[in-house]
């Protein structure tokens, strides 16, 4: 009943938002009454996870198609997802509220932003294929128009165009998959697939679609092209959204339709997608190390993210192609728990640009540095996520990583010959992936929050309103709760994946609170609890003892830099310049990154200039191919359009004499 | 109860002797240089002197940069305070697996390097950069050598590794021999030793670690320092503990199997300590572009010792 109160409410708050016209206080009331509704829903979804396995009445609406009633379902995954969704929405809308009024044209987001909500959230509960992509249409499309918020800007403009072509394409993938597990009698509503067993190729191709349409719009490489050109384009608590919990309903979808609806698995398709995982996970991270404009490394960064998660998607599906049920639900879990991790320090680090955008307008991290000293709450959010998505201890992105590690060393124990070698190949790349992204996350706070003001702008950056600087605080403090209670999150996603792998399953059922020990207590267990409080404990007295031996004295003074006085800032490390040594180990033969330098004879003024080109693989090697497919196509075609009136009549008494033979063909059988 | 008293003696064991062992290597390679050398308790009065010295903290530096060093030291601190040294049986080993310790090396790296940036100067993020390279190759391939390692003995829990390699259920194996040599490489790496870098210099273009921390003085310095020293131990601890656990004290030992992991901790400490000098007095330092052919064959020697574990199995 809250759910759909608060649903509604969001239908109505997008006509209050085209009236809002104008007056900015209006825009606020719409934000403030959207974060009413995420809290609703939010509350509605935790009160759902709270009892165990179980599922909420149907409800089915007679909205829709003629004589086609609308399913609605409420479970343990659409509720955790419903959380997960709507505890960053919460924090994006109490974010807009001061937001918008920094916003060029806040009319053009306004209408749109509680729509986008309300599609998100009715993905999540649909319960038949037909409102599953009515909803999946309505959340792709009100994004679409909030990309194109800024329309002025060509750029924005490429990359709403870029957004609307991927996402049509997911959808008629998800469409084909929905339609291939109807089957002939056309049952579109889930439990009717549920019942259906699919196998053979079949079977293969819808897990092949759903991976093509659900992975489109959650950003798996080599479909992942859209993603960082849409979500730097839309305002910062948009593209929050759109990265940290948009790319979540996505990976809903494939859950959904992988572990639920689609009976029969196949331990081979885990396989593959855990290479698939493996490969998005390293070139997301590596692309990420490479871009200057600061949300576009953010959206980068999400790219890595989902593959790690479906490393662990992958890892459960081989597990439970094979009937190991247990790591699959442990497997499950630890992707499960990345999830909601990525959802919650994605949304803070986007808000942190946003916060960055308003106090300087520059997302260039070349015009940043110095920011901790001028924003210090923003300062402190951003490290506190820097170090989560960096998957450091005691943070929570260490917490799910090293479940998927702990899942991935048992991988071998499958008994097919490319798991054994696969799994340890897919463990590195994972490894390498978390290594590079704390490279990454160093590099990225390093340079726009630390050192000195590289531009005017950056010197001068100012605090945010409050409603900019609590919500991105509440994100921090959560990313440690997750990390040092792992117990407690552990058992309620238990409840989640029960019922999708068969088996009940707690990860800490070996030693109790607040010990993680996934299979047993001797294959290595972990603490976040304990760590933390040791830790602290062991910098308290690192702290005392230092202080109690030396002296505290502090004197002030310019930077020493081995004796080279007053160098300008622009002489600190840039974005480039950080990123030089990675460019060249991992990107030389990926990217084919090659460095010229150009330096000018003796007496010359030119200014020597350094010139890195890089090319990206997939745009120039997949969709310039494509491209060029689809203009050779579009050239034979057009030769139809002159050809003869003789030679029309002649091509359709052809196509009419070729569909009698198939029809003669058929029916001789 | 034994089990926290055991924590706390290796607590502060780890720290304690972390001096000596850096000092014992300066010794050693004094000698091999032809030159007389400091007494290896020079660390010691070293930490001490610095520590009375005023901190001087540059005009641009924020709270990160003060905030560092204590980081970094208890991160290293709590990692070393993890990796069973002399006894197995620790209050703590049930709290970090081999993946969580490299993650808490991972830690006070991160927050080096971030100081390294923080106060504004090209050497800062020369040393940050260069940092973060070099751990983007060590930490998969010490990942890797968990992973061989965990499949070898079924658990990444140091103290249960060692627990099954002295109940003699593993003999010698190349895959073992391929994880100790990648595990040596990384730890040469993540120390800061040549080949990869140079802990004594202070020449701008071959410094990596001495980069970052070029703005610390006063007490930061001295915990900086320290933590590289402890650092140094964990590590000495982690290859004499995991590829040689003899003499280390189980759960049922009492004051002498105690007094033997002690004594045993402590030889070996001596004698990698004695190879590190040598090794160091007879190899040059690597450009740093050669680090990731180096590293590579780390990550590439980590991930045969688990693919040889099936190829052994199979032959």
């Amino acid at each position: 009943m809250l759910i759909a109160a608060a649903l509604s409410a969001l239908l109505a708050l997008a006509v209050l938002g085209v009236a809002a016209g104008a007056e900015m206080w209006r825009h606020r009331m719409v934000y403030f009454c959207c974060m009413i509704a995420s809290l609703a829903l939010l509350a509605g979804g935790i009160k759902h996870l709270g009892q165990t396995p179980g599922t909420g009445p149907a409800i089915i609406l007679p909205i829709g198609l003629p004589w086609l009633a609308a399913h609605f379902r409420l479970d343990n995954l659409s509720a955790l997802f419903m959380v997960v969704v709507n505890l960053a929405s919460a924090a994006a809308s109490a974010y807009g509220i001061g937001y918008c009024s920094h916003l060029p044209e806040p009319r053009r987001v306004t209408p749109f932003y509680p729509l986008f909500l309300f599609g998100m959230n009715t993905v999540l509960i649909a319960d038949d294929a037909f409102m599953f992509l009515v909803a999946w249409e309505f959340m792709s499309l009100s994004s679409w128009l909030l990309v194109l918020a800024d329309h002025k800007n060509a750029e924005n403009r490429r990359a709403a165009f870029v957004y609307l072509v991927m996402a049509c394409f997911g959808t008629f993938c998800l469409l084909t998959c929905f339609g291939l597990m109807a089957g002939g009698e056309g049952a579109y509503s889930f439990s009717a697939m549920r019942a259906a067993k699919l196998d053979g190729i079949a079977g293969f191709l819808v897990v092949l679609l759903a991976l093509l349409g659900a992975g489109s719009k959650a950003g798996l490489v080599p479909l992942h092209a859209w993603l960082p050109l849409a979500h730097p384009a839309a305002p910062s608590h948009v593209s929050a959204l759109m990265s940290g919990v948009m790319t979540k309903v996505a990976l809903y979808g494939l859950i959904r339709i992988l572990f639920d609806l689609h009976g029969h698995v196949n331990w081979a398709w885990g396989a593959a997608m855990m290479v698939i995982g493996g490969i998005t996970a390293v070139m997301g991270v590596l692309y990420a190390i490479l871009q200057d404009d600061l949300k576009k490394l953010l959206a980068y960064s999400t790219v890595e993210n989902i593959g790690v998660v479906v490393i662990g998607l992958g890892l459960a599906i081989a597990f439970k192609g094979s009937g190991e049920k247990t790591l699959a639900a442990l497997a499950l879990v630890a992707g499960l728990y990345h999830i909601v991790n990525h959802s919650i320090f994605k949304t803070l680090w986007f808000l942190s640009a946003g916060a960055v955008i308003t106090a300087t307008g520059e997302r260039d991290l070349g015009k940043l540095g110095g920011l901790t000293k001028r924003m210090p709450w923003n300062g402190v959010a951003a490290l506190v996520g820097a170090i989560a998505i960096s998957a450091l201890p005691p943070l929570n992105g260490f917490v799910s990583e090293w479940l998927i590690f702990q899942s991935l060393f048992k991988g071998p124990s499958l008994p097919h010959w490319a798991m054994k070698f696969g799994v340890p190949v897919v463990g590195a790349m994972l490894a390498l992936a978390a290594a590079l992204a704390a490279a990454c996350f160093v590099r990225a706070y390093g340079i726009a929050f630390l050192g000195r003001p590289r531009s005017e702008a950056a010197a001068q950056a100012h605090q945010v309103p409050a409603t900019m600087r609590w919500t991105v605080a509440l994100l921090a403090v959560l990313c440690v709760v997750l990390g040092a209670i792992p117990v407690t999150i552990t058992d309620a996603l238990s409840h989640v994946v029960t019922p999708l792998t068969g088996v009940s399953f707690a990860v800490s059922a070996d030693l109790g609170w607040p010990w993680l020990s996934p299979v047993s207590s001797t294959r290595g267990s972990y603490s976040g609890t304990v760590l933390v409080m040791t830790g602290a404990g062991l910098c308290a007295i690192t702290l005392l003892l230092v202080h109690g031996f030396g002296t505290t004295r502090v004197r002030r003074a310019d930077a020493w830099d081995c004796g080279h006085k007053e160098s300008i800032p622009e002489s600190q490390y840039t974005g480039q310049s950080f990123s030089q040594p990675l460019r060249r180990v991992f990107c030389a033969s990926i990217f084919a990154a090659r460095e010229s330098v150009d330096m000018p004879d003796p007496g010359d003024n030119r200014p020597a200039e350094m010139k890195v080109r890089i090319i990206d693989p997939i745009w120039v090697g997949l969709y310039a191919g494509i491209g060029r497919v689809v203009d050779f196509i579009a050239d034979l075609v057009n030769r139809i359009q002159y050809l003869t009136v003789r030679r029309y009549l002649l091509m359709m008494f052809a196509t009419l004499v070729f569909m009698l033979l198939i029809v003669a063909v058929r029916q001789n059988q | 109860m034994s089990a926290i008293l055991w924590q706390l003696l290796q607590i502060i064991l780890v720290v304690a002797i972390s001096p000596l062992i850096t000092g014992w290597v300066r010794l050693v390679k004094s000698r091999l240089n032809g030159r007389i050398g400091a007494s290896p308790f020079q660390p010691y009065r070293d930490i001490y002197r610095l520590l009375q010295k005023e901190a001087v903290v540059a005009h641009s530096a924020s709270w990160v940069f003060r905030v560092a060093p204590y980081v970094t030291f208890g991160a290293v601190w709590l990692a070393a305070s993890i990796v069973p040294a002399f006894t197995t049986h620790l209050f703590l080993a049930q709290a970090a697996d081999l993946i969580a310790l490299v993650a808490l090396l991972g830690v006070a790296r991160f927050w080096t390097a971030l100081a390294g940036m923080d106060v504004g100067t090209s050497f800062g993020g020369l040393g940050a950069s260069r940092e973060m390279m070099i751990s983007s190759l060590a930490e998969p391939a010490m990942l890797m050598v968990t992973f061989s390692l965990s499949l070898i003995s079924g658990t990444t829990a140091p103290a249960q590794i060692i627990a099954f390699v002295l109940s003699g259920g593993v003999g010698i194996e190349v895959s073992l021999g391929l994880a100790l040599a990648a595990l040596v490489m990384v730890a040469i790496a993540e120390n800061g030793r040549i080949p990869i870098d140079n802990p004594a210099t202070h020449l701008e273009l071959t410094m990596v670690h001495e980069a970052m921390v070029l703005e610390y003085s006063g007490r930061h310095l001295a915990l900086m320092e320290g933590a590289g020293m402890v650092r140094l131990t964990l590590f000495m601890a982690l290859i004499g503990g995991l590829f040689a656990p003899w003499g280390m004290a189980q759960s049922e030992g009492g004051a002498l199997a105690l007094a033997v992991g002690l004594a045993a901790f402590l030889a070996k400490c001596f004698v990698l300590a004695t190879a590190l000098g040598v090794f160091e007095t007879s190899i040059a330092k690597m450009r740093v572009f050669r680090y990731a052919d180096f590293l590579g064959g780390a990550l590439l020697l980590g991930l045969l010792a688990t693919i040889f574990l099936y190829v052994s199995e199979a032959v």
